[in-house]
């Protein structure tokens, strides 16, 4: 009962957060230095990672479909299924992932010993909204970089499976031919969707661990604590709105 | 740096307020179970030092948290010049500052952004102007050599001090301490105890101090209250306090260490 009490405020406070956010959104041509702190930190910062990570993704999924294909002797097809599960899946999936990892925690983190040190409430004494300097900024670099982030990985995961198709024995598909099924079937609109896919991921990974981090009580403790429920909250609202926002895309497809 | 605080005082650039005076209606405020603050009721008038006493946890700090709106009441309500502390129009239109506790200085922000902060997100000036205001600010606190150093980087007297100025640069026209001189030494809280006064001498603020600080109390207060149990069992000038006549407000001011039966004894049986 209690749990289920605790995560409608979550909802609730996670919602209102939304709509502070976004009513001020004019004055975010006056948050550009926020902004591109926020972009740097959001994009720079998880390039690596998410160039490591999606390289071994497309390599490893270029490994396995060639496996199971050696049997039908259809290896020539290993770029059109690469290629499209990274645009439509991994890529964006990965990146989401990354995020709540490396830039959800860290916000909860920041956010949450601003909110137990007593500086969110300086804010509001301030009159300072801590949603129009904290949040906005945060919410609309985010919304920049992660189409940048999935593009990234996506040609780096098409990549690396390129290079395991022609370095693996039992796959030996030139990249010339990986490319040319891979371009068969990746259309224009499977990018923009997986990108409209990372957007979502994205913005609701920044929301939700901003809300968390905003409505910490107490001291040191609850700060880990706050961090865990963020990133463990993003995760799972990654991997169940993938299913839902999965599906609407297919629809709006066909 | 007293003649120079004191005489800079028509040069500073600061306008001189127009105080407000505060009210406070049949406050009533539970965490939980516990009942903090009890029917309180309290008038401070426009550009008066009140100073409030108390045990710790007794609510002094909820209180000031009720005053400038980061508490809702359960019930009454907080007046400022006669209007709903929580409403818009006091809000948008009354200058208001907390000094707290802790400080509560942003911690990603240098000394000199900490202050400009308020200045800035609310268009106050160009960013020259800005930077003369603050370092005004500074200058008044003699803090000029602490602009650029990070919260982290300073002592806890001169946090206590960055943390008024920047309350300052806000030019409030109620300004509420939490504790001001609370883990000071007694030279630097005396100097806290002396800016409070000039602030309000020089500004007409109306000020209201939480401290449990008997020496600032009778030195700068123009009232003092005591709060005990959510409800204040002693108001009056603060020669009032030298021979109390309830037995708490005397226990309260002057306990007396009784190694013979020591009160934690009592506690924990
Ligand atoms: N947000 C809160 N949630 C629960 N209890 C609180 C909260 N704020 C204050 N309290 C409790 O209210 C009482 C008064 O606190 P406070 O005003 O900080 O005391 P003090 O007079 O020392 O400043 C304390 O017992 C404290 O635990
Ligand atoms: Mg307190």
């Amino acid at each position: 009962m209690n749990s289920i009490r605790s995560v409608l405020e979550g909802v609730g406070s996670t919602l209102i957060l939304f709509m502070r956010s976004i009513s001020h959104v004019g004055t975010l041509s006056r948050q550009k230095s926020r902004f591109i702190e926020q972009c740097y930190v959001i994009g720079y910062t998880t390039l690596p990672i998410v160039g490591i990570l999606s390289f071994f993704v497309g390599s490893v999924l270029a490994l396995q479909s060639g496996y199971s294909m050696q049997d039908f002797g259809t290896q020539q097809f290993i770029g059109a299924l690469v290629g499209l599960s990274m645009v439509r899946e991994l890529g964006p999936m990965m990146v989401a992932i990354l995020l709540a990892g490396r830039v959800g925690s860290a916000i909860t983190a920041e956010l949450a010993s601003m909110k137990v040190n007593q500086e969110v409430d300086a804010l509001v004494t301030m009159n300072i909204p801590p949603a129009k300097i904290l949040v906005l900024p945060r919410l609309a670099a985010v919304l920049m970089m992660m189409p940048v982030l999935t593009v990234i990985s996506n040609l780096v995961g098409w990549f690396g499976g390129a290079l395991v198709c022609k370095y693996t024995g039992f796959i030996s598909v030139e990249p010339q031919q990986y490319f040319q099924a891979l371009r068969h079937v990746v259309k224009f609109k499977d990018v923009i969707d997986g990108i409209c896919k990372a957007e979502i991921f994205g913005f609701i990974v920044v929301l939700v661990c901003s809300s968390i981090g905003l409505s910490t009580r107490g001291g040191p403790r609850e700060i880990g604590a706050a961090v865990t429920k963020a990133v463990v909250s993003s995760l799972v609202l990654i991997l169940v709105l993938d299913y839902f926002v999965t599906k609407l895309l297919l629809a709006i497809l066909s | 740096m007293f003649t120079q605080f004191s005489n800079s005082g028509e040069s500073v650039g600061f306008r001189e307020n127009k105080a407000v005076g505060v009210s406070i209606e049949h406050l009533s405020k539970s965490f939980n179970k516990l009942n903090v603050l009890k029917d309180f009721s309290l008038k401070v008038a426009p550009g008066e030092i009140f100073v409030l006493m108390g045990p710790s946890g007794s609510g002094k700090s909820v209180l000031l948290r009720h005053i400038i709106g980061l508490e809702m009441p359960d019930s009454g309500v907080v007046l400022i010049n006669g209007k709903d502390a929580l409403s818009e129009d006091i809000r948008e239109h009354v200058r208001m500052a907390l000094v707290f506790q802790a400080g509560a200085l942003f911690n990603s922000l240098t000394v000199f952004d900490n202050l400009a902060l308020y200045l800035r997100e609310h268009r106050l000036g160009t960013e020259k102007q800005i930077k003369d205001k603050v370092m005004q600010a500074l200058t008044l606190l003699s803090l000029e050599d602490a602009a650029k150093k990070y919260p982290s980087e300073l002592s806890g007297g001169m946090k206590k001090r960055v943390a008024i100025s920047r309350a300052l640069v806000m030019e409030p026209q109620l300004l509420l301490y939490d504790e001001p001189t609370s883990e000071l030494d007694p030279v630097s809280s005396a100097m806290i105890d002396e800016i409070i006064a000039t602030l309000r001498d020089q500004y007409r603020v109306t000020t209201i101090v939480v401290s449990h600080d008997r020496d600032l109390a009778m030195s700068i207060a123009d009232r003092v209250g005591i709060l005990m149990n959510g409800n204040l069992i002693h108001i009056g000038t603060p020669e009032s306090l030298k021979n109390p006549t309830d037995k708490r407000v005397s226990d309260f001011l002057y306990p007396k260490v009784d190694l013979n039966n020591p009160r934690f004894k009592k506690i924990i049986p």
